[in-house]
């Protein structure tokens, strides 16, 4: 019991975690201020819930590049919309952003099950489709602030707790976060609980013996993109709400860092291996080292170098994981 | 004599114009072990493919209890108790045993949710009904093939069936987990029911089938009691060809030299002095258990042991075996067992694959000689025998005999002096193996190569080397003339060692 705890990949990425925070600590002790936790922990709300998407694609054997597209879409038509109309909701706009969200998932879906399309080329078609769409017909200016719907923001700065430091500056721990856990625990669900989940699995898994069993291939294909579409969507709009700002060039290049985020959980790229726990912890993971880049104020640029590092070693380090048990 | 359980009546399939069965009739017997006989491309497949209703026949019919089924898609035929274990498994790596074994029918029951107690239940029951003990909590990818294939069948019989069809269940065990296999048979048998065994090892089919049917191109070929079989009457219905199980007679050219000496090699926990001398144009069998150092030997001629010790001589000379390049250059070449996973590029063309390790010695400054590359493979093909129309063809539209020799032709292109074969046949159907075995004799004696021959398939042994040696714990401790031996005392030596 003890054993199979420590093989666990769950395990393995807590201790390296773990290592890398007193290593952050170290280096610089302002990281463990409840103010720099709390900014942390807030960072992870976005990319945690899109990595959330990507997840279950990447388990069910395929790969999804289009969601921070679809992610801008959802926020930026949404901002837009409520803006035009002058739409004071909270509900609405999200289930709107959701919708767009699940309705681009699902034309992924349509493309891979019903033209057995490789994924990765697929979504990098929808994926520009949807952005060239957005910025060539809906508009390129970004909505700040001023114009920003209030009960947006209102929204996205909802407080837990709210702290005061000695030197009278004032930090919270944001209530978006249990946004992001209730979505987790729903997903951990999904995948750990439900036929549906095991499905995904197993398609990821061996697809031939999975439909010789009687998985629905079709309705796992559907679900998996949808899912990754419509949690997109929200995270973009819950992304807007959160930074008070709607841009329509948002989130580029952040597929790299959500699927680095999947992998370094320990998801294999090949597919029927992932879990919800250890996606949260590879995406705290890369949160955390971007964080503390800017802590120590290293220039951004340096952070893609970064991140190209984590997904190289991540990815290395499953695929020996892997090959141990082939062999 | 039993009532029919399934048959079928007058069954065609074409695919593409290819006609894979034609007006095939069959009929299976409730409880019976019936074994279906019959080449690579026989029809086997689509056969049983026809049978767990994944093809629907072009015409014919299917009847399950004497009742005409119109409509049999892979439900139906799993709610009328069919379960086929294919080659594959259909196994799920990367989920546990547990799951594996429950899942489909829990699949099956309509279940959304996962009740994991209940799931745990369901496989420990499905363990212990075949008298098993594997770990539920592993991922069957850290399984052995036996292993996983237990697995299979265990889930198979989770769902009751009336018939089990097993798709080639042998082609990747050892001999003794055949032997539990087939008692694990036996015992389902026991329990009423039905047992499609498909396969094209004659030897097999005798030891555990009460009933053949051969097929050949899409039609029945011959059927009956397995009594009314001697197994030249199977070769020759298998393949429709006869096949001549003459040995091979090796005489000692006059004033020859030793092709290959071995003294004293060792590799410390796997081989222990090991002495050989092969003379050119010898071949030499070599078994042993699994664990015996018989692959290991073959290893350390192929460069794959650096930290050997003892003494190797090529044609007088001693060779420095540290490496793969230096066993190459010294005219050793090994073919592995899983040469077609690991040996052959299967999307790339059959002269590309011949001329793979030879294109160093056809170039020049780094040039490919392309002319020279050219004939040097059309001569291959022609020497090998390849059936192909052309050698631009990829290697996988090719027959598994056909590939076996593309792989043994390529390193034959490098002028081997020493070729050592692992499992040479394992997977290939009669006739194929026939004409590989005629192959390798040909290449001995026209070319004086000296070829070790590592295997399981005793027969194989006794009927194409002149001398076999068993290794035992990493030392030969028998050598006997093949003239002077049969497939009989061979076995009883192995088994007394086990």
């Amino acid at each position: 019991m003890r054993l199979s705890v420590l093989r666990r990949s769950e395990t393995v990425i807590a201790l390296v975690l773990l290592a890398a925070m007193l290593l952050i600590g170290l280096i610089n002790p302002a990281f463990w201020n409840l103010a720099n936790l709390f900014s942390l922990a807030r960072s992870n709300v976005v990319i945690g819930i899109m990595a959330l998407g990507v997840l279950t694609v990447m388990i069910s054997g395929g790969i999804d590049v289009s969601f921070p597209a679809f992610a801008v879409a959802a926020m930026y038509l949404t901002v837009r919309a409520m803006v035009a109309w002058d739409w004071q909701g909270v509900a609405g706009p999200f289930v709107m952003a959701t919708a767009i969200g699940l309705a681009l998932g699902l034309i992924n879906a349509a493309f891979v099950y019903g033209l057995r399309m490789i994924p990765l080329i697929v979504t990098l078609g929808t994926g520009s489709l949807v952005r060239g769409f957005l910025l060539g017909v809906v508009g390129t200016s970004q909505v700040n602030i001023d114009r920003m719907p209030k009960s947006l923001i209102a929204f996205g700065s909802t407080e837990l707790t709210s702290l005061s430091d000695p030197a009278g500056g004032h930090f919270a721990l944001s209530a978006m976060l249990l946004i992001y856990l209730a979505m987790a625990l729903l997903v951990h669900f999904l995948l750990t609980h439900t036929m549906l989940g095991r499905g995904i699995y197993a398609l990821g898994s061996d697809g031939e013996a999975a439909r010789r069993v009687g998985f629905d291939r079709r309705l796992t294909i559907f679900v998996v993109y949808a899912l990754a579409g419509a949690l997109a969507g929200f995270a973009g709009l819950l992304h807007g709400a959160m930074i008070w700002l709607a841009n329509p060039r948002d989130f580029n290049g952040l597929e790299l860092d959500v699927i680095a985020a999947v992998v370094l959980g320990g998801a294999s790229i090949f597919g029927g291996r992932g879990s919800v726990l250890g996606t949260m912890l590879g995406v705290f993971m890369l949160v955390m080292v971007s964080n503390s880049l800017i802590i120590m104020h290293i220039a951004t640029t340096w952070q893609r170098v970064v991140v190209g590092f984590i997904v190289i070693i991540a990815t290395a380090a499953t695929s020996w994981r892997d090959r141990r048990r082939i062999a | 004599m039993s009532e029919p359980l399934i048959s079928l009546c007058e069954v065609s399939k074409s695919f593409g114009g290819v006609q894979a069965l034609a007006g095939l009739s069959l009929t299976l017997r409730r409880g019976e072990i019936h074994c279906l006989a019959g080449e690579n491309g026989s029809g086997k497949s689509t056969l049983i493919k026809i049978i767990a209703g994944i093809y629907r026949p072009d015409s014919g019919s299917v009847l399950i209890d004497g009742e005409t089924i119109t409509q049999l898609d892979p439900i139906t035929a799993i709610a009328h108790g069919i379960q086929v274990i294919y080659q594959d498994f259909s196994l799920f790596p990367t989920l546990t045993v547990a799951e594996n074994l429950a899942l489909p029918s829990e699949i099956h029951a309509g279940r959304r949710l996962v009740r994991w107690r209940h799931v745990h239940q369901l496989a420990r029951a499905a363990l212990a009904r075949l008298g098993i003990d594997i770990d539920l909590a592993a991922n069957v990818e850290t399984l052995s093939t036996a292993e996983r294939q237990l697995v299979a069948i265990a889930r198979a019989l989770m769902s009751a069936p009336r018939l089990l069809v097993m798709d080639e269940p042998t082609t990747t065990l050892t001999g003794r987990e055949v032997e539990r296999l087939f008692a694990i048979v036996r015992d389902i048998q026991r329990q009423g029911i039905a047992v499609l065994f498909v396969s094209h090892k004659i030897r097999e089919m005798f030891d555990i089938s009460e009933r053949i049917t051969v097929i050949r191109n899409g039609c029945v070929v011959a059927a009956g009691a397995i009594g009314e079989f001697n197994e030249a009457a199977l070769a020759r219905a298998m393949t429709g060809q006869e096949i001549t199980a003459e040995g091979y007679r090796w005489m000692p050219p006059p004033g020859a030299k030793p092709r290959l000496e071995i003294r004293g090699l060792t590799v410390p926990g796997e081989l222990q002095g090991i002495d050989l001398r092969v003379m050119p144009g010898e071949i030499i069998g070599i078994s042993g258990l699994l664990g015996s150092g018989r692959t290991e030997l073959a290893l350390a001629l192929f460069g794959l042991r650096p930290t050997h010790q003892g003494e190797i001589r090529v044609d007088g000379r001693a060779a420095a075996l540290r490496s793969v390049q230096q066993a190459v250059s010294a005219g050793i070449t090994y073919v592995p067992e899983d040469r077609l996973t690991e040996g052959l590029f299967l999307t790339q063309t059959i002269n590309r694959n011949l001329l793979a390790a030879s294109f160093e010695a056809l170039s020049r400054y780094f040039l490919i000689d392309f002319a020279r590359a050219r004939r040097a493979s059309a001569d291959m093909i022609a020497e090998m025998q390849i059936t192909t129309p052309s050698g631009e063809r990829p290697v996988m539209e090719l027959s598994g005999g056909n590939q076996q020799r593309v792989v043994i032709g390529r390193w034959l292109m490098r002028d081997a002096r020493v070729l050592i074969l692992n499992g040479p046949t394992v997977g290939v159907d009669v006739g194929s193996k026939a004409g590989i075995h005629r192959r390798i004799r040909d290449l001995a004696e026209s070319r004086g190569v000296a070829v070790l021959m590592i295997s399981d398939d005793l027969p194989e042994l006794v009927q194409n080397c002149n001398r076999i040696l068993i290794l035992h714990r990493g030392k030969i401790v028998e050598e006997v003339m093949a003239e002077a031996t049969t497939e009989a005392i061979l076995s009883e030596i192995l088994k007394a060692l086990s």
